[in-house]
């Protein structure tokens, strides 16, 4: 069944080299999942740069009382471009790069079902990010040099009033990210319908790789969870330019109505990046610890109830805003809740491990640091669900150390350990496994200084979003502290940038399956071809290559 | 130039240390350290909260290191794959529903907190207090008492036996703001159309510090808060020296009659004058304040001729305009505004 | 030209249908917020005009956009069977009824914003009816230029029966608009009433 690719480029003129406007052009015109998957993925390690930069001149400033490293609206707008690139620049596309990459690899098909929208999603992700970056120019228009938007991740209302910030900074930040939310739900689109009827043979529902189970559960989610942010940033328009009132409490407006609406995004975006994550280390750990994934089913079930529950814990952000007590306890038990699929879900990850024969390559390093550093992050998002208790720890730094060890110490690690792991398949070089040794320490080393201390400021009762603090607070040495881990990160990064540019010249060469996996993109070369199979392989069971290899015991009257 | 210099100068070193200037006490909020019954409470939970995800913690993170070592695999056993398990009703069964009971459990315990602190009625003897979050600063008002100030929260010590409370209502005038004293009580916003309540009963005199905690604009960073908690009787002496209208100190006559001739009476109060605008602080007793802007600065004779010369000096981007007035008339006021006692 | 029946659905062919779903699953939520915003600011405006004094069934334009289903129904379903100009009858049919349901529309908020003065700033009411039927009707219009292009297409000769698919997913975007007005017609004129 070999369906003859739309993305097949022609072939040159035999011998004469390709100008490198060529390869250029090819490239910004590609339709080819693989090509934009990439494109996706190292689109979202620079902007993780830029972002990281941000927070690293932040932390200088707060290492001490009383530092003037920036004035106080510059630290007010980095917070502000960290938060918002971070999560819409670098985790999203991020996540859904390497779906893009891996899905139609994994089911067995040969590109995703709309691949001119999967472009069209890019270079609108890619315009969005331009035009949030350009407000640090263009920000405030008239009223002098152009500065970017200064209100926050999650822009509150009535802030984001006209009132209260006048030019344009928060416009930037309102459009840009909306227009990036139609590039993801037009990826989203193209992923569920990519899954639901582009699936290879034999490769039923039961067979999916949990990778790809993840991203169709993220991208259902991103098609109910991110119209309402657009919708609330369409009335956040309409209240800035045509005098509509959606957020306007003086005239009667509920500036709560945006946190509800904000959130009820929020929440499960957090999921959407997270998720993916998971579905990384569903691939990595079982091939990293011979043995097959402990309690399919179950991983499966817990994704989709993460998905749907996580559509009912919103109002936990909310916590402080005088909710009252019945609608506080829902929201209380909800989150609680959630605890028990993604808790398990540690649990089928020892399963695997446990009694297996663990190899411990640069992949799955990450994939344990992982393990031990979401527990934490799942231990303190427990803590912050008991209501009463958030009352003292919303808004201060022990929510950023705890949303920090999801989102760094959890997704961000599983991010590189996928790297690690996929590399290979994509650029047909593996990474050195001693840079990423480095990498991996130094970073572990530099995460946990940071953010472990960070819980003590807020114990203490430091909040976020403060350019600075009072010496006599008892704040100081943990601030301290807690800036001597950025160098450290920030190395590690530059290992990691190292390791990448140097193997692309001179790794070491995979061959189709140097990790000796049992998922379908491990069927084809390194890197693929355009047309990924060149027969697209016949599933039997979940782990297909399994099959192949150990023909006399295949995997199929097991499951 | 110099300004600017002057500006970083007050940075580094004028932020006012206020707890061991005010009375010696330890001024880390910490919300181990609690004096008031709703902190108290929630501490309480939070050591019943960290039992459990410690435990949670030992466990799991002890599995996985056993797992890690015990299972790597040893050098030169490449033989074969290791017996494939695929999964176990028994096992993941278990550990779906022990994780389920404890939420159980975690829940109903939070529920019984949160209707505990959040449903307790206001008792006969409590003080009412008004606290109007604005763009940098807190105003405070007692209706009943006839009182307004700003920045600094003063109330009863109480006494669990016969409890005095304090009842905060929390209101806004422009954006969402924070009300957030660690040792005294879990935070609550402070939202512009919404009235929020929040209360307090510190059981210990001393002084505790707080600051705004939701990100409202330039210097949210510098909206400090500052709460004496008085024994009984003193309370009763703060009260009517609040409550006096201000001094009419005969030396300080030029610069009163200055300040009811600018434009300040537009804005701020000053009981007993003409001056009456209710857009800045009550300026009644302003120099029983610790503090001038929020916590900006110490409020000393230098620092408020300073603010009222120029508030941005002081705090960038403070919402009181410069007043540009002459050196003389400057001093004047100033002189003026330190006989406010 | 033929009647030929269009070839049976692969598997394959039915992305596009999944596609339309997935699309109206996003836009449903996005109408939903704007519904929710709109049911909470019910009562809510500090001042008039009030939607009882100024907002009258829009009887006509209700009737045509919703029978203008019915005519999408029988286009889609007459280019399957091979009837191209029969098809494009029935879409201009149901361009038609749009149209007059969008001069309904228009006709409606020049008396709000010039006879009774409201407009998005004036009120609450303002602020969430005006984005809440104008969302709507975008989509309407956006709805009436698909249809027009597969109307032009048919007189032209270009649309062909293989392409029953494609129309179809039209006119299921158009039963999800009219789906929406349904919606919108009970919020605002029944319960916001």
């Amino acid at each position: 069944m070999s369906v003859p690719s739309p993305t097949m480029t022609t072939p040159d003129t035999a011998g004469t080299p390709r100008a490198l406007v060529d390869h250029l052009h090819d490239w910004v015109v590609t339709v080819d999942h693989k090509r934009l998957g990439i494109m996706y993925v190292v689109t979202g390690l620079v902007f993780f740069v830029i972002a990281g930069l941000e927070a690293a001149v932040m932390r200088i400033q707060l290492a001490w009382s009383g530092l003037h490293v920036v004035p106080p609206e510059t630290f007010n707008r980095l917070f502000t471009m960290h938060g918002t690139t971070m999560v819409f620049l670098v985790g999203i596309p991020i996540v859904f790069g390497f779906g893009n990459y891996l899905v139609p690899l994994m089911i067995g098909a040969r590109d995703l079902a709309f691949p001119r929208l999967n472009a069209f999603g890019f270079w609108v992700l890619v315009f969005g990010g331009l035009l949030l970056h350009f407000s640090v120019i263009g920000g405030d228009g008239l009223y002098g040099a152009g500065s970017a938007p200064a209100v926050g991740w999650f822009a509150y209302a009535p802030l984001t009033s006209k009132a209260f910030t006048p030019g344009n900074a928060t416009d930037y930040w309102n459009l840009a990210v909306f227009v990036t939310g139609i590039g993801t739900i037009a990826t989203a689109v193209n992923l569920v319908t990519t899954t639901l009827i582009m699936r290879g043979p034999g490769m039923t529902f039961g067979r999916l790789p949990i990778f790809v189970w993840v991203m169709l559960t993220v991208s259902g989610m991103t098609l109910m969870i991110l119209p309402p942010l657009s919708a609330a940033q369409i009335m956040l328009v309409l209240d800035r330019y045509l005098g509509a009132h959606y957020f306007d409490t003086q005239a009667g407006g509920s500036a709560v109505m945006w946190q509800h609406f904000f959130w009820f995004f929020g929440h499960p975006e957090v999921y959407v990046l997270m998720l993916p994550g998971f579905g990384f280390v569903s691939e990595i750990i079982p091939v990293f610890s011979r043995k097959v994934l402990f309690g399919y089913p179950m991983i499966v079930a817990a994704t989709v109830s993460i998905g749907l529950v996580g559509l009912s814990t919103w109002a936990h952000h909310m916590f402080v805003v005088g909710l009252g007590g019945p609608v506080t306890t829902f929201f209380a038990l909800s989150t609680m809740l959630i605890a028990v699929p993604t808790g398990m879900k540690i649990f089928n990850w020892l399963g695997t491990m446990y009694g297996g024969k663990l190899i411990f390559r640069t992949p799955m390093l990450f994939s344990c640091a992982f393990l031990f550093q979401f527990l934490v992050a799942g231990l303190t998002g427990i803590m912050l669900s008991v209501a009463p208790f958030d009352w003292q720890l919303s808004d201060s730094y022990f929510v950023v150390a705890h949303f920090h060890f999801v989102l760094f110490g959890g997704l961000l690690f599983t991010i590189f350990g996928a790297v690690y792991y996929w590399f290979p398949k994509v650029t047909g070089r593996m990474l050195s496994e001693r840079l990423g040794r480095w990498h991996f320490w130094l970073l572990v080393i530099g995460f946990n200084i940071t953010f472990i201390t960070m819980h003590v400021q807020g114990i203490l009762g430091m909040p976020r979003r403060i350019y600075t603090y009072q010496p006599d607070r008892g704040w100081e040495i943990w601030n301290f502290i807690t800036t001597l881990g950025v160098p450290v990160q920030a190395i590690a990064v530059l290992i990691f940038v190292a390791n990448v540019l140097l193997s692309l010249r001179r790794g070491e060469r995979a061959g189709d399956d140097p990790w000796d996996a049992w998922t379908l993109e491990w069927a084809t070369t390194s890197p693929p071809p355009d047309y990924n199979f060149e027969t697209i392989p016949v599933t039997t069971s979940r782990r297909p290559l399994w099959d192949l290899k150990h023909p006399d015991d295949p995997d199929g009257p097991h499951e | 130039m110099l300004r600017r210099a002057g500006l970083a100068w007050a940075f580094v070193v004028g932020l006012p240390a206020v707890g061991a200037a005010v009375d010696g006490s330890n001024s880390t909020p910490s919300i181990f350290a609690p004096v008031s019954t709703p902190a108290f409470a929630i501490r309480e939970l939070a050591f019943f909260v960290l039992g459990i995800t410690g435990v949670i913690f030992a466990v799991v993170a002890g599995l996985t290191l056993y797992t890690i070592v015990r299972y790597r695999r040893r050098p030169g056993d490449r033989a074969s794959e290791p017996p494939q398990v695929y999964g176990s009703m028994q096992i993941e069964l278990a550990w779906t529903v022990v994780p389920f009971l404890i939420v159980v459990v975690l829940f109903l315990v939070t529920a019984r907190y949160i209707w505990s602190i959040d449903a307790r009625p206001q008792p006969p003897g409590a003080v009412e207090v008004t606290i109007v979050g604005n763009q940098w600063w807190w105003e405070i008002r007692y209706p009943k008492l006839g009182i307004v100030t700003a920045n600094e929260l003063h109330v009863p010590a109480s006494d669990p036996a016969s409890p005095t409370p304090t009842f905060v209502t929390l209101q806004s005038v422009d954006v969402i703001h924070s009300f957030w004293v660690p040792q005294l009580a879990g935070k609550m916003d402070v939202v512009p159309n919404k009235t929020n309540r929040v209360w307090i009963d510190p059981r210990t005199p001393g002084t505790y510090v707080g600051q705004c905690a939701e990100y409202c604009g330039l210097q949210h960073g510098l909206m400090l808060l500052i709460v004496v908690v008085h024994p009984r009787e003193e309370f009763d002496r703060w009260v009517v020296a609040q409550q006096a209208p201000a001094r009419d100190d005969p030396s300080a006559r030029h610069g009163r009659e200055l300040f009811a001739s600018l434009a300040c009476i537009n804005c701020h109060t000053v009981r007993g004058t003409p001056a009456n605008g209710v857009f800045g602080p009550d300026l009644t007793h302003l120099m029983t304040r610790w503090t001038i802007g929020a916590g900006a600065a110490r409020n000393t004779h230098e620092n408020l001729r300073a603010w009222v010369n120029d508030p941005a000096a002081l705090k960038r981007g403070a919402l009181m305009p410069a007043m540009k007035v002459s050196r003389a008339d400057l001093d004047t006021l100033t002189n003026y505004l330190v006989t406010l006692k | 030209m033929s009647a030929q029946p269009a070839a049976l659905a692969q598997p394959h062919d039915l992305k596009g249908r999944v596609g339309i779903i997935a699309l109206i699953i996003a836009e449903l939520s996005l109408f939903g917020v704007f519904v929710v915003a709109y049911l909470f600011y019910i009562g809510k405006s500090l001042n008039g005009p009030y939607p009882r004094d100024v907002l009258d069934l829009p009887v006509v334009g209700t009737i045509c956009l919703l029978s203008s289903s019915i005519s999408v129904a029988l286009g889609a379903r007459a280019l399957r069977q091979g009837h191209v100009r029969r098809s494009g009858a029935w879409l201009f049919v149901t361009v038609a009824l749009g149209a007059i349901f969008l001069a309904a529309t228009a006709n409606e908020w020049y008396g709000l914003i010039y006879r009774h003065g409201l407009t998005i700033g004036t009120n609450l009411f303002g602020t969430t009816f005006y984005p809440l039927v104008g969302l709507h009707a975008t989509h309407v219009a956006v709805g009436l230029l698909m249809l027009s292009l597969c109307c032009v297409f048919a007189w032209t000769g270009a649309l062909r029966p293989v392409h029953g698919e494609r129309v179809e997913i039209v006119s299921w975007y158009w039963h999800f608009v009219d789906g929406i007005w349904v919606v919108v017609f009970t919020v605002v004129y029944v319960i916001g009433r």
